[in-house]
Protein backbone atom coordinates (compact mmCIF):
# COMPACT_ATOMS: atom_id res chain seq x y z
CA UNK A 1 0.00 0.00 0.00
CA UNK A 2 1.35 3.41 -0.93
CA UNK A 3 -0.19 4.96 2.22
CA UNK A 4 1.91 2.77 4.46
CA UNK A 5 5.08 3.41 2.51
CA UNK A 6 4.68 7.17 2.53
CA UNK A 7 3.83 7.11 6.24
CA UNK A 8 7.02 5.21 7.01
CA UNK A 9 8.99 7.51 4.71
CA UNK A 10 7.74 10.69 6.39
CA UNK A 11 8.35 9.35 9.89
CA UNK A 12 11.85 8.13 9.01
CA UNK A 13 12.85 11.35 7.32
CA UNK A 14 11.70 13.44 10.25
CA UNK A 15 13.45 11.09 12.68
CA UNK A 16 16.67 11.69 10.71
CA UNK A 17 16.11 15.45 10.69
CA UNK A 18 15.86 15.36 14.47
CA UNK A 19 18.62 12.86 15.14
CA UNK A 20 21.36 13.71 12.63
CA UNK A 21 22.24 17.18 14.00
CA UNK A 22 22.29 15.75 17.53
CA UNK A 23 24.56 12.87 16.55
CA UNK A 24 26.88 15.16 14.60
CA UNK A 25 27.26 17.36 17.68
CA UNK A 26 27.84 14.40 19.99
CA UNK A 27 30.47 12.94 17.65
CA UNK A 28 32.00 16.36 17.07
CA UNK A 29 32.54 16.98 20.76
CA UNK A 30 35.26 14.29 20.69
CA UNK A 31 36.94 15.50 17.49
CA UNK A 32 39.36 18.20 16.41
CA UNK A 33 38.34 20.99 14.07
CA UNK A 34 40.04 19.42 11.00
CA UNK A 35 38.33 16.11 11.75
CA UNK A 36 34.91 17.78 11.88
CA UNK A 37 35.53 19.68 8.67
CA UNK A 38 36.78 16.55 6.90
CA UNK A 39 33.65 14.53 7.68
CA UNK A 40 31.22 15.68 10.34
CA UNK A 41 29.10 12.52 10.12
CA UNK A 42 31.83 9.99 10.88
CA UNK A 43 32.12 8.65 14.42
CA UNK A 44 35.13 9.99 16.32
CA UNK A 45 38.35 7.98 15.86
CA UNK A 46 39.01 8.02 19.60
CA UNK A 47 37.31 9.22 22.77
CA UNK A 48 39.45 12.32 23.05
CA UNK A 49 38.17 14.42 25.96
CA UNK A 50 40.40 17.48 25.43
CA UNK A 51 37.42 19.58 24.34
CA UNK A 52 35.53 18.78 27.51
CA UNK A 53 38.54 19.59 29.66
CA UNK A 54 39.01 22.93 27.96
CA UNK A 55 35.30 23.79 28.16
CA UNK A 56 35.25 23.03 31.88
CA UNK A 57 38.35 25.04 32.72
CA UNK A 58 39.04 27.87 30.24
CA UNK A 59 35.41 28.04 29.21
CA UNK A 60 34.25 28.37 32.82
CA UNK A 61 31.73 25.57 32.41
CA UNK A 62 32.96 23.85 35.58
CA UNK A 63 32.07 26.85 37.76
CA UNK A 64 28.91 27.41 35.77
CA UNK A 65 27.86 23.80 36.24
CA UNK A 66 28.03 24.18 40.02
CA UNK A 67 26.23 27.53 39.91
CA UNK A 68 23.48 26.21 37.68
CA UNK A 69 22.99 23.23 39.98
CA UNK A 70 22.67 25.46 43.05
CA UNK A 71 20.45 28.04 41.35
CA UNK A 72 18.16 25.55 39.63
CA UNK A 73 17.66 23.29 42.64
CA UNK A 74 17.02 26.21 45.01
CA UNK A 75 14.64 27.92 42.59
CA UNK A 76 12.68 24.74 41.94
CA UNK A 77 12.43 23.79 45.62
CA UNK A 78 11.30 27.19 46.84
CA UNK A 79 8.87 27.70 43.96
CA UNK A 80 7.30 24.30 44.62
CA UNK A 81 6.98 25.08 48.32
CA UNK A 82 5.56 28.61 48.08
CA UNK A 83 3.53 27.70 45.00
CA UNK A 84 1.97 24.62 46.57
CA UNK A 85 1.10 26.56 49.74
CA UNK A 86 -0.69 29.14 47.61
CA UNK A 87 -2.30 26.51 45.40
CA UNK A 88 -3.58 24.66 48.46
CA UNK A 89 -4.92 27.75 50.26
CA UNK A 90 -6.56 29.15 47.15
CA UNK A 91 -8.11 25.85 46.14
CA UNK A 92 -9.77 25.57 49.56
CA UNK A 93 -11.05 29.14 49.74
CA UNK A 94 -14.69 28.93 48.69
CA UNK A 95 -16.60 30.94 46.11
CA UNK A 96 -15.45 33.98 44.18
CA UNK A 97 -12.61 34.81 46.55
CA UNK A 98 -10.77 31.61 45.68
CA UNK A 99 -11.34 32.10 41.97
CA UNK A 100 -10.26 35.73 42.06
CA UNK A 101 -6.98 34.91 43.81
CA UNK A 102 -6.34 32.05 41.39
CA UNK A 103 -7.10 34.23 38.36
CA UNK A 104 -4.96 37.10 39.67
CA UNK A 105 -1.87 34.92 40.04
CA UNK A 106 -2.42 32.83 36.91
CA UNK A 107 -2.83 36.01 34.84
CA UNK A 108 0.93 36.42 35.27
CA UNK A 109 1.49 33.54 32.81
CA UNK A 110 0.30 35.66 29.92
CA UNK A 111 2.74 38.47 30.75
CA UNK A 112 5.92 38.10 28.66
CA UNK A 113 9.31 38.62 30.29
CA UNK A 114 9.84 41.79 28.28
CA UNK A 115 6.86 43.36 30.04
CA UNK A 116 8.58 43.69 33.38
CA UNK A 117 12.28 42.90 33.05
CA UNK A 118 13.50 46.52 32.95
CA UNK A 119 11.80 47.69 36.18
CA UNK A 120 12.85 44.38 37.76
CA UNK A 121 16.44 45.13 36.85
CA UNK A 122 16.17 48.56 38.47
CA UNK A 123 14.43 47.12 41.52
CA UNK A 124 16.99 44.35 42.04
CA UNK A 125 19.78 46.88 41.52
CA UNK A 126 18.45 49.08 44.31
CA UNK A 127 18.21 46.03 46.59
CA UNK A 128 21.81 45.04 45.82
CA UNK A 129 20.63 41.78 44.24
CA UNK A 130 22.24 42.14 40.81
CA UNK A 131 25.15 39.84 40.01
CA UNK A 132 24.12 37.66 42.94
CA UNK A 133 22.94 34.06 42.99
CA UNK A 134 20.32 34.95 45.61
CA UNK A 135 18.94 37.62 43.28
CA UNK A 136 18.77 35.17 40.39
CA UNK A 137 17.03 32.57 42.55
CA UNK A 138 14.53 35.18 43.73
CA UNK A 139 13.66 36.32 40.20
CA UNK A 140 13.35 32.70 39.05
CA UNK A 141 10.84 32.04 41.82
CA UNK A 142 8.85 35.15 41.04
CA UNK A 143 8.51 34.54 37.31
CA UNK A 144 7.51 30.89 37.65
CA UNK A 145 5.07 31.22 40.55
CA UNK A 146 2.10 31.82 38.22
CA UNK A 147 2.67 28.64 36.22
CA UNK A 148 3.33 26.62 39.40
CA UNK A 149 0.09 27.84 40.98
CA UNK A 150 -1.69 27.16 37.69
CA UNK A 151 -0.65 23.52 37.43
CA UNK A 152 -0.80 22.57 41.12
CA UNK A 153 -3.86 24.72 41.92
CA UNK A 154 -5.73 23.30 38.95
CA UNK A 155 -5.03 19.82 40.28
CA UNK A 156 -5.84 20.57 43.92
CA UNK A 157 -9.19 22.03 42.95
CA UNK A 158 -10.25 18.59 41.81
CA UNK A 159 -9.60 17.01 45.23
CA UNK A 160 -13.05 16.39 46.75
CA UNK A 161 -14.48 18.61 49.50
CA UNK A 162 -15.31 15.56 51.59
CA UNK A 163 -11.61 14.85 52.00
CA UNK A 164 -11.02 18.19 53.69
CA UNK A 165 -14.24 17.94 55.70
CA UNK A 166 -13.15 14.58 57.05
CA UNK A 167 -9.75 16.02 57.91
CA UNK A 168 -11.36 18.99 59.70
CA UNK A 169 -13.64 16.69 61.69
CA UNK A 170 -10.65 14.60 62.73
CA UNK A 171 -9.22 17.79 64.18
CA UNK A 172 -6.49 18.21 61.56
CA UNK A 173 -5.57 21.89 61.18
CA UNK A 174 -5.04 23.45 57.71
CA UNK A 175 -1.27 23.10 57.91
CA UNK A 176 -1.41 19.45 58.85
CA UNK A 177 -3.99 18.83 56.14
CA UNK A 178 -1.63 20.51 53.69
CA UNK A 179 1.32 18.23 54.24
CA UNK A 180 -0.52 15.06 55.22
CA UNK A 181 -3.28 15.10 52.60
CA UNK A 182 -3.05 17.78 49.90
CA UNK A 183 0.65 17.37 49.06
CA UNK A 184 0.77 13.55 48.93
CA UNK A 185 -2.42 13.37 46.87
CA UNK A 186 -1.11 16.03 44.46
CA UNK A 187 2.20 14.27 43.93
CA UNK A 188 1.70 13.74 40.17
CA UNK A 189 1.00 17.43 39.52
CA UNK A 190 3.88 18.45 41.79
CA UNK A 191 6.22 16.14 39.86
CA UNK A 192 5.00 17.58 36.56
CA UNK A 193 5.53 21.12 37.85
CA UNK A 194 8.98 20.18 39.13
CA UNK A 195 10.18 18.87 35.76
CA UNK A 196 8.80 21.90 33.97
CA UNK A 197 10.54 24.30 36.37
CA UNK A 198 13.73 22.27 36.24
CA UNK A 199 14.03 22.48 32.47
CA UNK A 200 13.03 26.12 32.44
CA UNK A 201 15.52 27.30 35.07
CA UNK A 202 18.37 25.10 33.86
CA UNK A 203 18.04 26.40 30.32
CA UNK A 204 17.13 30.03 30.93
CA UNK A 205 19.41 32.64 29.43
CA UNK A 206 17.53 35.94 29.69
CA UNK A 207 17.64 36.59 33.44
CA UNK A 208 21.26 35.47 33.89
CA UNK A 209 22.16 37.70 30.94
CA UNK A 210 20.35 40.65 32.53
CA UNK A 211 21.43 40.11 36.12
CA UNK A 212 24.80 38.35 36.16
CA UNK A 213 28.06 40.04 35.19
CA UNK A 214 30.99 38.37 37.00
CA UNK A 215 32.56 35.08 35.94
CA UNK A 216 32.09 33.58 39.40
CA UNK A 217 28.32 33.73 39.03
CA UNK A 218 27.88 32.48 35.43
CA UNK A 219 25.19 29.90 34.76
CA UNK A 220 25.63 27.24 32.06
CA UNK A 221 23.67 28.91 29.24
CA UNK A 222 25.39 32.23 29.93
CA UNK A 223 28.85 30.65 30.03
CA UNK A 224 27.99 28.81 26.82
CA UNK A 225 26.83 32.00 25.14
CA UNK A 226 30.18 33.61 25.98
CA UNK A 227 31.89 30.86 23.96
CA UNK A 228 30.39 32.50 20.94
CA UNK A 229 32.38 35.66 21.37
CA UNK A 230 35.54 33.96 22.60
CA UNK A 231 35.87 30.97 20.34
CA UNK A 232 33.78 32.13 17.39
CA UNK A 233 33.83 29.01 15.25
CA UNK A 234 35.72 26.59 17.43
CA UNK A 235 33.05 23.98 16.81
CA UNK A 236 34.57 21.13 18.86
CA UNK A 237 34.56 23.32 21.93
CA UNK A 238 31.03 24.61 21.28
CA UNK A 239 29.86 21.02 20.86
CA UNK A 240 31.54 19.86 24.06
CA UNK A 241 29.81 22.76 25.83
CA UNK A 242 26.45 21.76 24.38
CA UNK A 243 26.94 18.14 25.44
CA UNK A 244 28.06 19.05 28.98
CA UNK A 245 25.16 21.46 29.45
CA UNK A 246 22.63 18.94 28.23
CA UNK A 247 23.80 15.82 30.09
CA UNK A 248 21.85 16.28 33.36
CA UNK A 249 18.56 17.09 31.62
CA UNK A 250 18.99 14.31 29.06
CA UNK A 251 19.65 11.75 31.81
CA UNK A 252 16.54 12.89 33.68
CA UNK A 253 14.52 12.85 30.45
CA UNK A 254 15.45 9.26 29.75
CA UNK A 255 14.60 8.22 33.32
CA UNK A 256 11.47 10.28 33.87
CA UNK A 257 10.18 10.73 30.36
CA UNK A 258 6.50 10.57 31.19
CA UNK A 259 6.75 13.38 33.74
CA UNK A 260 8.73 15.51 31.33
CA UNK A 261 6.26 15.26 28.51
CA UNK A 262 3.29 15.86 30.84
CA UNK A 263 4.94 18.63 32.83
CA UNK A 264 6.42 20.56 29.93
CA UNK A 265 3.31 20.31 27.82
CA UNK A 266 1.07 21.39 30.71
CA UNK A 267 3.37 24.16 31.75
CA UNK A 268 3.94 25.54 28.30
CA UNK A 269 0.39 25.33 27.07
CA UNK A 270 -0.97 27.68 29.68
CA UNK A 271 -4.66 27.00 29.78
CA UNK B 1 -6.97 21.80 29.73
CA UNK B 2 -10.63 22.74 29.49
CA UNK B 3 -11.27 22.91 33.20
CA UNK B 4 -14.81 23.57 34.31
CA UNK B 5 -16.21 22.68 30.93
CA UNK B 6 -19.61 21.41 32.00
CA UNK B 7 -22.00 23.15 34.41
CA UNK B 8 -22.02 20.32 36.92
CA UNK B 9 -18.25 20.24 37.04
CA UNK B 10 -18.09 23.98 37.38
CA UNK B 11 -20.46 23.86 40.35
CA UNK B 12 -18.30 21.28 42.02
CA UNK B 13 -15.17 23.34 41.49
CA UNK B 14 -16.75 26.23 43.37
CA UNK B 15 -16.25 24.88 46.83
CA UNK B 16 -19.42 25.00 48.93
CA UNK B 17 -19.74 28.15 50.94
CA UNK B 18 -19.29 26.52 54.29
CA UNK B 19 -16.93 28.10 56.79
CA UNK B 20 -13.29 27.34 56.29
CA UNK B 21 -10.54 27.88 58.88
CA UNK B 22 -9.48 31.54 58.61
CA UNK B 23 -5.82 30.50 58.69
CA UNK B 24 -6.30 29.18 55.15
CA UNK B 25 -6.08 32.74 53.94
CA UNK B 26 -2.47 32.86 55.17
CA UNK B 27 -1.32 30.14 52.76
CA UNK B 28 -1.26 32.29 49.60
CA UNK B 29 0.38 35.21 51.40
CA UNK B 30 4.08 34.44 50.64
CA UNK B 31 3.29 33.89 46.96
CA UNK B 32 1.15 37.02 46.79
CA UNK B 33 3.76 39.21 48.46
CA UNK B 34 6.49 38.08 46.04
CA UNK B 35 4.19 38.22 43.03
CA UNK B 36 2.88 41.71 43.72
CA UNK B 37 6.24 43.18 44.74
CA UNK B 38 8.47 41.76 42.04
CA UNK B 39 6.05 41.01 39.23
CA UNK B 40 2.87 43.10 39.24
CA UNK B 41 4.46 46.39 40.28
CA UNK B 42 7.33 46.13 37.75
CA UNK B 43 4.79 45.36 35.03
CA UNK B 44 2.91 48.57 35.83
CA UNK B 45 6.20 50.49 36.01
CA UNK B 46 6.99 49.46 32.45
CA UNK B 47 4.06 51.57 31.31
CA UNK B 48 5.30 54.47 33.41
CA UNK B 49 8.88 54.20 32.06
CA UNK B 50 7.59 54.00 28.51
CA UNK B 51 6.69 57.68 28.48
CA UNK B 52 10.13 58.86 29.64
CA UNK B 53 13.66 59.17 28.34
CA UNK B 54 15.22 57.69 31.49
CA UNK B 55 18.66 56.19 30.94
CA UNK B 56 18.59 53.85 33.94
CA UNK B 57 21.01 55.61 36.26
CA UNK B 58 20.60 59.39 36.37
CA UNK B 59 18.30 60.85 38.98
CA UNK B 60 16.28 62.97 36.58
CA UNK B 61 14.55 62.35 33.29
CA UNK B 62 11.91 64.01 31.13
CA UNK B 63 8.37 62.82 30.63
CA UNK B 64 7.89 62.72 26.88
CA UNK B 65 4.31 61.54 26.68
CA UNK B 66 3.80 59.53 23.52
CA UNK B 67 6.94 60.73 21.72
CA UNK B 68 8.69 57.39 22.27
CA UNK B 69 5.79 55.55 20.68
CA UNK B 70 5.90 57.87 17.70
CA UNK B 71 9.64 57.30 17.39
CA UNK B 72 9.26 53.52 17.45
CA UNK B 73 6.42 53.35 14.97
CA UNK B 74 7.50 55.99 12.49
CA UNK B 75 11.13 57.01 12.89
CA UNK B 76 13.10 53.98 14.04
CA UNK B 77 14.30 51.72 11.24
CA UNK B 78 15.81 49.27 13.72
CA UNK B 79 12.46 48.79 15.39
CA UNK B 80 10.47 48.45 12.17
CA UNK B 81 13.10 46.03 10.85
CA UNK B 82 12.77 43.90 14.02
CA UNK B 83 8.99 44.02 13.76
CA UNK B 84 9.03 42.95 10.11
CA UNK B 85 11.47 40.14 10.86
CA UNK B 86 9.36 39.02 13.79
CA UNK B 87 6.19 38.91 11.69
CA UNK B 88 7.90 36.86 8.95
CA UNK B 89 9.34 34.57 11.60
CA UNK B 90 5.94 34.19 13.27
CA UNK B 91 4.07 33.36 10.07
CA UNK B 92 6.52 30.63 9.07
CA UNK B 93 6.77 29.18 12.58
CA UNK B 94 3.02 29.16 13.20
CA UNK B 95 2.12 27.62 9.86
CA UNK B 96 5.06 25.23 9.73
CA UNK B 97 4.89 24.05 13.30
CA UNK B 98 1.11 23.62 13.31
CA UNK B 99 0.94 21.62 10.10
CA UNK B 100 4.06 19.56 10.75
CA UNK B 101 2.80 18.86 14.27
CA UNK B 102 -0.62 17.82 13.00
CA UNK B 103 0.80 15.67 10.19
CA UNK B 104 3.15 13.80 12.51
CA UNK B 105 0.44 13.44 15.16
CA UNK B 106 -1.97 11.90 12.65
CA UNK B 107 0.75 9.42 11.67
CA UNK B 108 1.63 8.63 15.29
CA UNK B 109 -1.81 8.59 16.87
CA UNK B 110 -1.92 4.86 17.57
CA UNK B 111 0.02 3.60 20.59
CA UNK B 112 2.62 1.09 19.44
CA UNK B 113 6.19 0.64 20.53
CA UNK B 114 7.47 2.42 17.42
CA UNK B 115 5.13 5.40 17.69
CA UNK B 116 5.91 5.87 21.38
CA UNK B 117 9.63 5.81 20.61
CA UNK B 118 9.25 8.30 17.75
CA UNK B 119 7.18 10.67 19.90
CA UNK B 120 9.95 10.62 22.52
CA UNK B 121 12.57 11.24 19.83
CA UNK B 122 10.63 14.12 18.23
CA UNK B 123 10.09 15.64 21.68
CA UNK B 124 13.78 15.47 22.53
CA UNK B 125 14.91 18.88 21.17
CA UNK B 126 12.37 20.58 23.46
CA UNK B 127 14.39 19.72 26.56
CA UNK B 128 17.60 21.30 25.24
CA UNK B 129 18.52 24.88 26.07
CA UNK B 130 17.92 27.45 23.36
CA UNK B 131 21.61 28.31 23.49
CA UNK B 132 22.48 24.69 22.69
CA UNK B 133 19.96 24.55 19.86
CA UNK B 134 21.41 27.79 18.47
CA UNK B 135 24.92 26.32 18.44
CA UNK B 136 23.77 23.03 16.93
CA UNK B 137 22.06 24.84 14.07
CA UNK B 138 24.90 27.28 13.60
CA UNK B 139 26.83 24.23 12.47
CA UNK B 140 23.94 22.66 10.52
CA UNK B 141 23.83 25.91 8.51
CA UNK B 142 27.61 26.42 8.27
CA UNK B 143 28.09 27.44 4.62
CA UNK B 144 31.33 25.47 4.11
CA UNK B 145 31.30 22.46 6.40
CA UNK B 146 27.74 22.40 7.72
CA UNK B 147 25.45 19.39 7.79
CA UNK B 148 23.19 20.57 4.96
CA UNK B 149 25.75 21.90 2.51
CA UNK B 150 28.13 18.97 2.93
CA UNK B 151 25.24 16.53 2.38
CA UNK B 152 24.23 18.42 -0.77
CA UNK B 153 27.85 18.36 -1.91
CA UNK B 154 28.10 14.59 -1.36
CA UNK B 155 24.92 14.08 -3.38
CA UNK B 156 26.34 16.17 -6.22
CA UNK B 157 23.69 18.85 -5.68
CA UNK B 158 26.08 21.77 -5.31
CA UNK B 159 23.59 24.04 -7.05
CA UNK B 160 21.27 23.82 -4.06
CA UNK B 161 23.89 24.93 -1.54
CA UNK B 162 22.99 28.07 0.36
CA UNK B 163 24.72 30.54 2.66
CA UNK B 164 21.63 30.15 4.92
CA UNK B 165 22.02 32.59 7.81
CA UNK B 166 24.43 34.62 5.71
CA UNK B 167 21.79 35.28 3.06
CA UNK B 168 20.34 38.57 4.18
CA UNK B 169 16.79 38.25 2.90
CA UNK B 170 16.41 34.59 3.86
CA UNK B 171 18.15 34.36 7.22
CA UNK B 172 15.00 34.88 9.26
CA UNK B 173 13.25 31.98 7.48
CA UNK B 174 16.14 29.64 8.22
CA UNK B 175 15.89 30.70 11.83
CA UNK B 176 12.18 29.86 11.71
CA UNK B 177 13.04 26.33 10.57
CA UNK B 178 15.36 25.94 13.55
CA UNK B 179 12.55 27.09 15.84
CA UNK B 180 10.17 24.55 14.26
CA UNK B 181 12.71 21.76 14.78
CA UNK B 182 13.02 22.89 18.38
CA UNK B 183 9.33 22.79 19.32
CA UNK B 184 7.39 20.67 16.82
CA UNK B 185 7.70 17.61 19.07
CA UNK B 186 5.68 19.28 21.78
CA UNK B 187 2.95 20.17 19.29
CA UNK B 188 2.84 16.50 18.26
CA UNK B 189 2.11 15.56 21.89
CA UNK B 190 -0.67 18.15 22.17
CA UNK B 191 -2.26 17.08 18.87
CA UNK B 192 -2.09 13.39 19.77
CA UNK B 193 -3.94 14.10 23.02
CA UNK B 194 -6.59 15.94 20.97
CA UNK B 195 -6.82 13.17 18.35
CA UNK B 196 -7.12 10.42 20.93
CA UNK B 197 -10.08 12.25 22.49
CA UNK B 198 -12.09 11.86 19.24
CA UNK B 199 -14.48 8.88 19.62
CA UNK B 200 -13.44 5.96 17.40
CA UNK B 201 -17.11 5.23 16.54
CA UNK B 202 -17.18 8.35 14.36
CA UNK B 203 -14.50 6.90 12.10
CA UNK B 204 -16.17 3.50 12.06
CA UNK B 205 -19.47 5.06 11.00
CA UNK B 206 -17.67 7.05 8.31
CA UNK B 207 -15.94 3.91 7.01
CA UNK B 208 -19.27 2.08 6.88
CA UNK B 209 -20.59 4.97 4.81
CA UNK B 210 -17.60 4.56 2.50
CA UNK B 211 -15.90 7.85 3.28
CA UNK B 212 -12.31 8.18 2.05
CA UNK B 213 -9.38 8.83 4.40
CA UNK B 214 -9.22 12.42 3.25
CA UNK B 215 -12.97 12.84 3.66
CA UNK B 216 -12.75 11.42 7.20
CA UNK B 217 -10.00 13.90 8.02
CA UNK B 218 -11.97 16.84 6.64
CA UNK B 219 -15.29 15.95 8.25
CA UNK B 220 -14.27 14.40 11.57
CA UNK B 221 -10.66 15.12 12.52
CA UNK B 222 -10.39 18.73 11.36
CA UNK B 223 -13.45 20.13 13.14
CA UNK B 224 -12.92 18.04 16.29
CA UNK B 225 -9.25 18.93 16.59
CA UNK B 226 -10.22 22.61 17.01
CA UNK B 227 -9.46 22.88 20.76
CA UNK B 228 -5.96 21.39 20.34
CA UNK B 229 -5.45 23.55 17.26
CA UNK B 230 -6.22 26.76 19.11
CA UNK B 231 -3.85 25.78 21.92
CA UNK B 232 -1.07 25.07 19.43
CA UNK B 233 -1.59 28.25 17.45
CA UNK B 234 -1.80 30.47 20.53
CA UNK B 235 1.25 28.85 22.08
CA UNK B 236 3.29 29.00 18.89
CA UNK B 237 2.39 32.62 18.23
CA UNK B 238 3.46 33.76 21.69
CA UNK B 239 6.55 31.59 21.55
CA UNK B 240 7.64 33.08 18.23
CA UNK B 241 7.65 36.49 19.90
CA UNK B 242 9.36 35.21 23.01
CA UNK B 243 12.25 33.65 21.08
CA UNK B 244 15.38 35.36 22.34
CA UNK B 245 18.13 33.01 23.51
CA UNK B 246 18.17 31.19 20.21
CA UNK B 247 18.73 34.41 18.23
CA UNK B 248 21.65 35.46 20.41
CA UNK B 249 23.29 32.04 20.27
CA UNK B 250 22.89 31.50 16.54
CA UNK B 251 23.77 35.06 15.55
CA UNK B 252 25.76 36.62 18.42
CA UNK B 253 25.02 39.49 20.76
CA UNK B 254 23.88 41.87 19.38
CA UNK B 255 22.42 39.81 16.51
CA UNK B 256 22.83 40.74 12.85
CA UNK B 257 20.07 43.02 11.59
CA UNK B 258 18.62 40.27 9.39
CA UNK B 259 17.94 38.16 12.51
CA UNK B 260 16.98 40.95 14.92
CA UNK B 261 13.47 40.44 16.32
CA UNK B 262 11.47 42.44 18.86
CA UNK B 263 12.75 40.70 22.00
CA UNK B 264 16.39 41.17 20.96
CA UNK B 265 15.74 44.77 19.90
CA UNK B 266 14.26 45.57 23.32
CA UNK B 267 17.27 43.99 24.95
CA UNK B 268 19.67 46.01 22.77
CA UNK B 269 17.93 49.28 23.68
CA UNK B 270 18.09 48.27 27.32
CA UNK B 271 21.79 47.39 27.02
CA UNK B 272 22.30 50.83 25.41
CA UNK B 273 20.94 52.43 28.59
CA UNK B 274 17.76 53.59 26.88
CA UNK B 275 15.50 52.27 29.63
CA UNK B 276 12.58 54.54 28.77
CA UNK B 277 12.61 53.72 25.09
CA UNK B 278 13.14 50.00 25.75
CA UNK B 279 10.04 50.09 27.96
CA UNK B 280 8.10 51.79 25.13
CA UNK B 281 9.04 48.94 22.81
CA UNK B 282 8.01 46.46 25.52
CA UNK B 283 4.56 48.06 25.70
CA UNK B 284 4.21 47.84 21.93
CA UNK B 285 5.45 44.25 22.08
CA UNK B 286 2.70 43.33 24.57
CA UNK B 287 0.11 45.10 22.42
CA UNK B 288 1.21 43.24 19.25
CA UNK B 289 1.02 39.87 21.00
CA UNK B 290 -2.45 40.65 22.35
CA UNK B 291 -3.80 41.79 18.98
CA UNK B 292 -2.25 38.93 16.99
CA UNK B 293 -3.43 36.27 19.44
CA UNK B 294 -6.94 37.71 19.29
CA UNK B 295 -6.98 37.81 15.47
CA UNK B 296 -5.66 34.23 15.20
CA UNK B 297 -8.30 32.93 17.58
CA UNK B 298 -11.03 34.61 15.55
CA UNK B 299 -9.60 33.32 12.30
CA UNK B 300 -9.38 29.75 13.59
CA UNK B 301 -12.95 29.81 14.82
CA UNK B 302 -13.98 31.06 11.41
CA UNK B 303 -12.27 28.39 9.31
CA UNK B 304 -13.04 25.52 11.61
CA UNK B 305 -16.61 26.55 12.37
CA UNK B 306 -17.55 26.80 8.70
CA UNK B 307 -16.55 23.25 7.84
CA UNK B 308 -18.42 21.25 10.44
Amino acid sequence: MTGKVSRAAILTIYALIVAVPLVVVLFGSFKTTPEIFANSFAPPGSLNVDNFAEALTNGNLGVAFINSTIITSSSVTVTLFIGSLAAYGISRIPGWRGWTLYGFIVLGMSVPVQANMIPQYVQFGSLGLLDSQIGLILINIVVTLPVAVFIMGGFMRTLPDELYEAADIDGSGPWRTYYRIAVPLSAPSIAATATFLLVMHWNDLLYPLLFISSEDNLTLPLALLRFQGQYLTNYPLLFAGVVLTSIPIVVLYVLLQRFFVAGMTNGAVKG
Amino acid sequence: MTAAATPSRRRRLFRSNRRVPPTLFLFPVPALVLYVTFFVIPTLQTFQYSTTNWNGYSADYDVLGLANFQRALTGDLLFTNALTNNLKFMVVVVIGQTFLGLLLAVLLVRNTRTTIFLRALYFFPTILSSVSVGFIWKFVYDPNFGVINSTLGALGLDGLKSPFLGAEGQAIYWLAITQIWFHAGMMVVIFIAGLQAIPAELYEAARVDGASKWRQFRSITWPLIAPAMSIVVAYTTIQSFKAFDIVLSISGNPPSSSLDILSTRIYSSFANAEFGYAATQSVLFIAFIAVITFVFRRFLRLIQGSES
